[in-house]
């Protein structure tokens, strides 16, 4: 899950009084309109600047056919230009974490650059990839393992860390044992380990593979998890880069982030910070699914249009582009948006940011209009409602709540009002608890509430319609 | 008078209307305490086989001293696959080897979905129906496992070969819909794809994992590539001057 979304006001607006409406003047300006100039909409991707070259397993994921497509390629000198020369180029190259949350990775890498007090420092590697819509983790994970364990030594020497553990979520069996055997190689090519790449540095990478557990992909959660504990998010702060894993000071990043950066470095961070638009670079992974006719997982340009996007590499919608309803563009947790803007929206942090969604793991989920939508949002909350962890209230109850209130609305087992009701429940259900799931649970309720709210006063006006029909 | 009654009645209809939210009892999918019963209790012994042992102190040692606990997870799992599932003997031994009160063992073995607290069948069968699967039509897909198996979801199958689960999502929404049996995927499933993979699996074999969609390696465009056509260019290709 990644900590899905950025939490930006701690304290909600009302509270804030008159403040508040000033607050909400100053943000109904995006972040995009403040952009710096420079590219105005990405894509289509050349294949040479595509960094995940075995993304489809048609090469040889192992040692030797890694290091033939460029992999291991000069790391020891990366690792020799130290920690201040490689946090620069993430800085340069404006990559933002791939986990859902979009932090500057520059920036969060050089929280950890500072003095030693003597605690050694650890890199996690979150792999816990179950955000309904994701399965890109899984395509590095089988088919690209060096990217992910060079990412990991030359990510670990930013930090000053001393090991990295990568945490596979549990049924990723065959995934994991790939990763696994990639990591042995490295050890006995010399490339980790003691004196890691001849740099003279030490360095060790470890698999943990995780049980079944959605909310351990909360960075807290799955340092809990690595320390042998249930998955519970821990209460911030103190911030894992100051206590984290064992107590020492660690850092959490998803895998996408960490197996780019050997490219990133090897070719410069202005390269890769050429590529979308400005504040938004770089390549991503997209994941599509649901009803296209070509589902797949596609290395593309950042700001890329999603409709180019769903045209070019997913062969369109099944029954043609008009026959969209909506699309939930970055994973179960983030808003569905309905057609008109996905025929103008790019697909990037901030354009999403601006139609009220979010761009999460680019997990686009396409639904035509054959889809039951209500059926659909319900059975992401029924999913959440599986999935809390039931530490706070709010996210135990509400979701629950929210899943019976979704139910019947499915139905049309409902009162018109009980729509205000869910959207007040999902204000009440967000920004109130120690992690992000619960924002997440209350998102796509919300998207639904937003754009398909006549579909559901219609099913409820029906389903009135039939109970007369039935009493007569 | 008249005023009252219809003042009573409205309190008692709206009283009516009013319902108390609480907490559901089950908030795991299985059982969250444990009962004696003859093959699962307390009594009962459970030991690593010699194979195990070895693997157990290779996993310890990627956890630095202090912080062994850490091996609970990995531990319950190598449990699980040596038994088949998991008793609570098997967690007094990992608590033992762990050095820990077996209430941390059991804590963790309630909260995590993958350990599986009652006997299993050979075969594992899951099934996502989550959204991204649910939209390609995975709800046929989990009525053709029961319907083959002859066998419920959350119960295991009369010859004990099949236990069925609906699980949330796999992590593998490009090749929707999916299943899980034991390790392995499998992809881009049909009813009738389904109905072969588990007479197969009745008969003793492994059909092989992935996509059953002959034309699709991983997840591919199935009507073939739209990107990576080229060459994969050479190591040095684009490298900074500088390094």
């Amino acid at each position: 899950m990644a900590g899905v979304i950025v939490r930006t006001l701690s304290v909600p607006k009302r509270q804030l009084g008159l403040l508040g409406q000033l607050v909400n003047n100053q943000q109904s300006r995006s972040y995009a309109d403040a952009a710096p100039e420079g590219k105005k909409v990405g894509g289509p991707l050349a294949d040479e600047d595509r960094i995940f070259t075995n993304l489809y397993g048609r090469h040889d994921w192992r040692l030797k056919g890694a290091m033939k497509r460029g992999d291991w390629y000069k790391t020891k000198e990366i690792v020799e230009k130290g920690a201040d020369w490689i946090i620069n180029e993430i800085k340069v190259s404006g990559l933002r974490g791939r986990g859902g949350a979009g932090f500057p990775s520059g920036m969060k890498w050089s929280f950890m650059n500072k003095p030693s007090d003597g605690r050694p420092k650890y890199l996690v590697i979150n792999g816990d990839e179950g955000e309904p819509g994701t399965c890109k983790d899984r395509e590095i994970l089988r088919h690209d393992p060096h990217k992910l364990i060079e990412g990991c030594l030359i990510a670990g020497r930013a930090m000053g860390a001393c090991a990295a553990y990568i945490y596979i979520r549990g049924e990723f069996y065959n995934e994991a044992s790939n990763t696994q055997v990639a990591i042995a190689e490295a050890y006995q090519a010399g490339l980790l380990g003691k004196n890691a790449c001849g740099s003279g540095y030490d360095f060790d990478v470890f698999v943990q593979r995780g049980a079944g557990a959605y909310i351990c992909g909360e960075e807290t959660a799955l340092i809990e998890s690595i320390e042998g504990k249930q998955g519970k998010p821990r209460l911030k702060p103190p911030f894992p880069a100051d206590v984290g894993l064992f107590g020492c000071p660690t850092t959490v990043t998803n895998v996408e982030t960490v197996a780019v950066a050997p490219t990133i470095c090897r070719r410069g961070g202005s390269w890769f910070g050429a590529l979308g638009r400005p504040r938004n670079s770089g390549t991503k992974l997209y994941n599509i699914s649901g009803h296209v006719n070509t589902p797949c997982t596609v290395e593309e340009e950042m700001s890329i249009p999603l409709k180019e996007l769903i045209e070019r590499h997913a062969g369109g919608v099944i029954g043609g582009w008009d026959n969209l309803l909506g699309i939930i563009p970055g994973g179960s947790s983030t808003p569905v948006i309905p057609k008109h803007i996905c025929d103008t929206v790019l697909m990037d942090y901030d354009d999403l940011v601006r139609v009220q969604s979010s761009f999460g793991t680019a997990a686009v989920i396409v639904m035509n209009k054959q889809t039951d939508i209500i059926k659909a949002i319900a059975r992401l909350i029924s999913f959440y409602k599986h999935e809390s962890c039931g530490q706070c209230t709010p996210c135990r109850e509400g979701i629950a709540w929210m899943y019976k209130i979704m139910q019947r609305f499915v139905q049309g087992n409902a009162e018109v009002h009980e729509i205000d009701m869910l959207w007040e429940l999902t204000k009440q259900i967000e920004l109130h608890t120690i992690c992000a799931l619960a924002d997440g649970a209350a998102w796509p309720v919300q998207g639904l509430i937003r754009h398909f709210r006549p579909e559901i006063e219609s099913r409820i006006k029906n389903f009135k319609g039939q109970k007369v029909a039935v009493t007569r | 008078m008249f005023a009252l009654i219809g003042s009573v009645q409205r309190n008692l209809r709206f009283s009516s209307l009013r319902q108390l939210q609480t907490s559901s009892k089950h908030l795991s999918d299985a059982l969250f305490v444990h009962r004696d019963s003859e093959i699962d209790n307390t009594n009962s012994h459970f030991e690593f086989t010699e194979e195990n042992k070895k693997r157990i102190d290779s996993i310890l040692k990627i956890y630095p001293d202090g912080h062994k606990r850490g091996a609970m997870i990995p531990l319950l799992d190598l449990a699980q696959r040596q038994h088949g599932w998991l008793p609570i003997a098997a967690m007094h031994e990992v608590a033992s080897i762990l050095n820990v009160p077996n209430m941390r063992v059991y804590e963790v073995a309630t909260f995590y979905t993958m350990f599986n607290r009652r006997p299993m069948g050979k075969y594992h069968i899951q099934v996502c129906t989550c959204t991204p699967c649910w939209l390609r039509d995975s709800d046929s897909i989990l009525k053709t496992v029961c319907d083959v198996t002859n066998c419920t979801v959350g119960s295991n199958s009369a010859d004990n070969l099949f236990s069925i689960s609906e699980v949330e999502c796999l992590g593998a929404c490009a090749n929707a819909p999916m299943m899980q049996v034991n390790d392995d995927y499998y992809e881009d499933l049909t009813p009738e794809i389904t109905t072969s993979i588990i007479k197969a699996l009745m008969k003793g074999e492994r059909p092989p994992p992935g996509p059953q969609n002959c034309n699709r390696y991983a997840a591919e465009p199935i009507t073939g590539l739209t990107s990576l056509t080229s060459e994969v260019p050479d190591r040095s290709f684009r490298v900074r001057p500088d390094l």
